[in-house]
């Protein structure tokens, strides 16, 4: 097994304000834009650094949405800046008709997705927002791993044409890619490889998957991990030479199991490679109040219960 | 100034080729459509600064976005009588595979279009962002943003006014059709929209009217002396008092023309009222 080791917890909001500073260096047409949560969404350096290109738009994410779609008319490349639940569900009809159906070339940045987010609750703990995006034709759907991929993402979706949402989170997790790492949007990465059973993670859930395979490793189990940082468009071609060779897959996610990573996985399967399937994600509720560590064990999106689950589904092979 | 007889030859021009796009899918917005019919010929024909060879990004150009997409009919014609794209496209308005979709669109690639328009509200923030756009590359163009009045209604209107204001985006010139009418009924039926000068003026906007928003020497000296309040640290409102489905008479002034489409019959007489200028598509 590979090892990887945590280079010590940092949040993966943090990626993204270093990324997006290091991009009002070197694109002067990247502009940012944010709606009273600039502190919380790291952008201060870059609105320190460039007053002249960071709009802030106040508690306005309709406003926001609008005015980002008609600065890309110019040449500007706007990245949004606001809470996930702010940045989908409450200006969906914005970014589908004046930036998705536009084909405006807007990065909307989404921190304080999921339940991770915490003590805040379910008004804010957006369960939902991979499913909204992913349906909006032309959208790419990132939902990042930790600090050093977040900042590699932000990078890369600065020099991709098109409209983007870029999901990360709020608290200090594992930050375990490499510093500097290539990005390609699309593109799975390979953490473990194993014969028994596929294990593809997003976001949080990649550093529990690699804690699953460990302790699955344990057991005698040699379970494969694949890090899907690109919801859409999905590297389908990866996923199904892991199950031609695993004959079953558990998906990971921190996000409703429907509409997210774990249904766009099973679709996938369904029309190349029928195969069982177990989701880890939330199951078709709203979150609450608590702890991210107290929301993850409640709500089962840990490596406890990828272990569970990848029992289970090695049982229905 | 344009010859002012030919301005209004293309106005009429504009509403035979209306009438004729709705009546031929049996479906379109004519009222609101007639009743900007001076407004949209104006700044295509007279005011803006444009390249009908068209370039999304619009560098050095004025931009105009419609926000209130519905009168999308008005709008091709003239982006066509101005040579963005051949006018006998029209003749495609609503059909399955045209450029001319019922509410406008960047999607399908038709030249003068930058942002789609229809679900309304959305095109002052669009303009306000291509106007600091603008100020960014430094283009001293200006950009004009059409709105319904019955738009205003919509949330994000007022979240776009106080953005503008508060931020000096003072190449931006958004004008209202005040024609009274919406799909309902008449705004104060359905939503009284109180005092609009008022309300812009309380959001810190400059705001002119112009009460003969269908003569079109009143509209161009209109449009002119807002341009000349421009760049003076505040956002522009023109409240232009429009008569929804101006120039065929039996659709003068009532919503019932918001939406629905002439027959054969009603097509002929409101042909008949504005007879053929420049030439039909």
């Amino acid at each position: 097994m590979k090892t990887y080791t945590n280079t010590g917890n940092k949040d993966t909001r943090s990626g993204f304000g270093a990324g997006l500073e290091e991009l009002g260096k070197t694109n002067e047409n990247v502009v940012a834009l944010c709606a009273d949560l600039t502190g919380s969404l790291k952008m201060n350096a870059f609105a320190d650094a460039h007053p002249d290109r960071f709009f802030q738009v106040g508690i306005a994410e309709a406003n926001m949405m609008g005015i980002a779609a008609g600065m890309t008319i110019g040449g500007k490349i706007p990245f949004t800046g606001t809470f996930a639940n702010f940045s989908t569900g409450r200006v969906y009809d914005q970014i589908r008709q004046s930036i998705a159906y536009s084909d405006k070339n807007v990065k909307i940045c989404a921190s304080h997705s999921g339940l991770t987010l915490g003590e805040d609750g379910a008004t804010h703990q957006i369960l939902e927002d991979l499913g909204l995006m992913k349906m909006l034709p032309g959208m790419t759907v990132i939902n990042t791993c930790d600090y050093n991929q977040t900042k590699a993402a932000t990078l890369a979706i600065a020099d991709h044409h098109g409209p983007v949402y870029l999901r990360f989170g709020r608290p200090k997790v594992a930050n375990f890619t490499p510093e500097n790492g290539d990005f390609q949007i699309g593109k799975a990465v390979h953490l473990q490889e194993g014969t028994d059973v596929t294990i593809v993670a997003t976001g949080h859930l990649v550093w529990e998957a690699l804690e699953a395979a460990k302790a699955l490793n344990e057991k005698g189990i040699s379970a494969e991990v694949i890090n899907i940082h690109t919801i859409k468009p999905l590297d389908e071609e990866a996923i199904v030479a892991s199950v031609k060779k695993t004959g079953c897959i558990v998906t990971a996610e921190e996000h409703n199991y429907l509409g997210g990573l774990g249904e766009s996985v099973a679709r996938t399967l369904a029309q190349h490679h029928p195969t069982p399937q177990e989701f880890v994600a939330t199951q078709d509720t709203f979150g609450e109040s608590g702890t991210p560590e107290q929301l993850l064990e409640k709500y089962g999106l840990n490596a406890a219960n990828i272990v569970a689950k990848a029992e289970q589904v090695i049982n229905r092979k | 100034m344009a010859d002012i007889q030919h301005l209004k030859d293309l106005v009429t021009q504009v509403r035979r080729d209306i009438v004729r796009q709705v009546h031929a899918v049996s479906s379109g917005h004519p009222g609101g459509s007639l009743g900007c019919a001076e407004f949209i010929v104006a700044l295509y024909h007279e005011i803006m600064d444009h390249n009908p060879d068209f370039n999304m990004d619009g560098h050095n150009e004025d931009l105009f976005f419609l926000s209130n997409g519905h009168i999308s009919p008005v709008f091709y014609s003239v982006l066509a009588h101005a040579g963005y794209f051949p006018k006998e496209e029209l003749s495609t308005f609503r059909k399955l595979n045209s450029r001319l979709q019922g509410h406008p669109t960047t999607h399908e690639g038709l030249p003068g279009v930058r942002i789609a328009s229809g679900s309304l509200g959305q095109g002052m923030s669009v303009g306000i962002g291509a106007a600091l756009s603008k100020k960014l590359n430094g283009d001293d163009k200006t950009v004009f943003t059409l709105h319904g009045d019955g738009e205003l209604q919509e949330g994000q209107i007022w979240e776009s006014a106080m953005y503008a204001s508060a931020n000096h985006v003072d190449n931006l010139i958004a004008t209202i059709d005040v024609n009274g009418q919406q799909i309902d009924g008449s705004t104060d039926s359905v939503l009284a929209l109180g005092d609009l000068r008022k309300k812009f003026e309380a959001f810190g906007w400059e705001v002119l009217t112009i009460n003969k928003g269908n003569d079109m020497e009143a509209v161009v000296s209109g449009v002119k002396e807002a341009i000349s309040l421009t760049r003076k640290r505040k956002p522009v409102c023109i409240l232009l008092h429009t008569t929804m489905g101006h120039g065929v008479d039996f659709m003068m002034g009532s919503h019932e023309w918001h939406g629905i489409a002439p027959n054969d019959e009603q097509l002929a007489e409101a042909l008949k009222q504005n007879p053929e200028t420049i030439g039909d598509y």
